[in-house]
């Protein structure tokens, strides 16, 4: 039986789904993660809740790329381990979309709760509740992005060892625009300025990636999967 | 015609090549750069406003440049090993990276030297040092992530994809001083109309850079040589060739 790509596309973004809510302690744990590590930031400065202000977006958004890079590890790892995604591979389905298909799902787990969990930090900074639209679109634009760079990183580190050092070490470099033009966008967004040019760089970023990640995430599968 | 070009991708051509062209390159290297340093240092003519600290460009630039020029060899013999195939491509990448990486911290070293007395701190969180810093980074992550695999083509092939993929980070680097408001002064030598500077002060850089080019040309001739040896070991060639 032949199954169409779209339908591939939504079993695997499906599945994806499932496994992850059978095991909600993966769900999070990573969000968890960013909580206490923005909970480390007040308590190791000891600043006051003005001059905190002044460094939540920065703060904000080391934490979410953190935690983000943390749930990347898993995006291939088990699937890999256990030899679903060779016989995801050889199913005659792309390569590329089972590579799109996982970063969705990815994505929708991890980034976009992160999107929904980050008013409850920007309260703890004093970020004023007038930004939460900007710095939430902003997040969101700057996850999904990171998604896509993360699945190239991991393609390229599935075999590893030590992988998820050399993850970090791969993307990091490679997710810094995000965190200039995402702190921008919501340093604007708390200052009460117009944050429309920031969050169309990362709108222009994530569309880049978008297009052209998939194809890279694909290679570097191909390669270490062989 | 293009056959010099085909031969190219044999590993004992490409080693006999190396080999030929290394004293050349490296004699050419030694005569331009001690005519720049020379020039440069005793007698181009002190800035009217930087004294004689500017004398700090012979090093930075020709590095800053190269450091971005090595990448694009590493990237553009990255991308040739991997859609041709062909695996001297992995060892000019692989002997590339470390020079390039080298570049790229003597560039850092040597600006926030110059940095101190000039802007009154040797670091600052400028979009050109700070991309700098990361295409330093993303040269360390192609390194390690090479010699993370325990096989050595899949490490090969790995590594080029990641240094293709850094390959956005380049005009990042070029363009930073222009899209951002900056510290670090704008282009001085590559662009449209006259170079802002005198040609007492441009002359011994230009032969500087030409001197670091060769430079590179040369450690790039013997790393790559040790490349091929070590890739192709199981070789009859190799064996032939060291007995010589």
């Amino acid at each position: 039986m032949k199954v169409g790509a779209w339908r591939a596309f939504v079993l695997i973004v499906y599945r994806e789904l499932c496994l992850s809510f059978r095991r909600p302690e993966h769900l999070f744990q990573p969000l968890v993660f960013f909580l206490i590590v923005t909970t480390l930031f007040p308590l190791g400065l000891s600043l006051q809740l003005s001059q905190l202000r002044d460094i939540a977006p920065g703060v904000l958004w080391v934490a979410a790329l953190l935690s983000s890079l943390l749930s990347l590890d898993s995006l291939f790892k088990s699937d890999a381990d256990d030899g679903t995604l060779e016989q995801l591979a050889l199913s005659g389905q792309g390569l590329t979309l089972i590579v799109v298909a996982k970063t969705c799902a990815h994505w929708l787990l991890t980034g976009l709760a992160l999107v929904v969990v980050s008013p409850i930090v920007a309260i703890a900074l004093g970020i004023p509740t007038a930004a939460f639209a900007t710095m939430m679109m902003s997040l969101a634009l700057g996850t999904l992005t990171l998604s896509w760079l993360g699945a190239i990183g991991a393609g390229l580190t599935i075999g590893l060892r030590r992988g998820n050092v050399l993850l970090s070490l791969i993307v990091l470099p490679l997710a810094t625009p995000l965190l200039i033009f995402g702190a921008a966008a919501t340093e604007r967004a708390i200052s009460g300025t117009s944050a429309v040019g920031a969050l169309y760089f990362l709108a222009a970023l994530c569309v880049f990636t978008c297009t052209l990640a998939p194809f890279a995430a694909t290679a570097a599968l191909r390669i270490t999967l062989e | 015609m293009w056959t010099w070009f085909y031969k190219l991708a044999s590993p004992p051509y490409v080693y006999g090549v190396a080999a030929a062209l290394m004293p050349w390159l490296l004699g050419t290297a030694a005569l331009a750069m001690v005519y720049g340093l020379i020039a440069g240092l005793a007698f181009a003519p002190p800035d009217y406003q930087q004294g004689d600290a500017f004398r700090m460009i012979y090093v930075h630039v020709p590095a800053a440049i190269m450091s971005l020029s090595v990448y694009m060899v590493m990237a553009t013999a990255s991308a040739v090993a991997l859609i041709w195939r062909i695996k001297v491509g992995h060892a000019v990448a692989a002997a590339s990276a470390p020079i390039g990486a080298s570049f790229a911290l003597l560039a850092l070293v040597t600006g926030s030297l110059w940095g101190r007395p000039m802007w009154g701190t040797y670091w600052a969180w400028d979009p050109r040092l700070t991309s700098e810093l990361i295409l330093l980074f993303i040269y360390v992550g192609v390194m390690s992530l090479r010699s993370a695999f325990e096989d050595h083509a899949r490490g090969d092939r790995a590594a080029a994809l990641l240094a293709v993929v850094g390959v956005v980070n380049v005009p990042i680097v070029h363009f930073s001083v222009v899209w951002w408001n900056s510290l670090h002064q704008g282009a001085t030598i590559v662009k449209l109309g006259a170079p802002s500077m005198p040609g007492s002060m441009l002359w011994p850089l230009l032969s500087m850079w030409l001197g670091f080019m060769l430079f590179y040309g040369a450690v790039l001739c013997t790393r790559v040589q040790a490349e091929v040896l070590n890739r192709e070991r199981q070789a009859a060639w190799v064996r032939e060739a060291i007995k010589s």
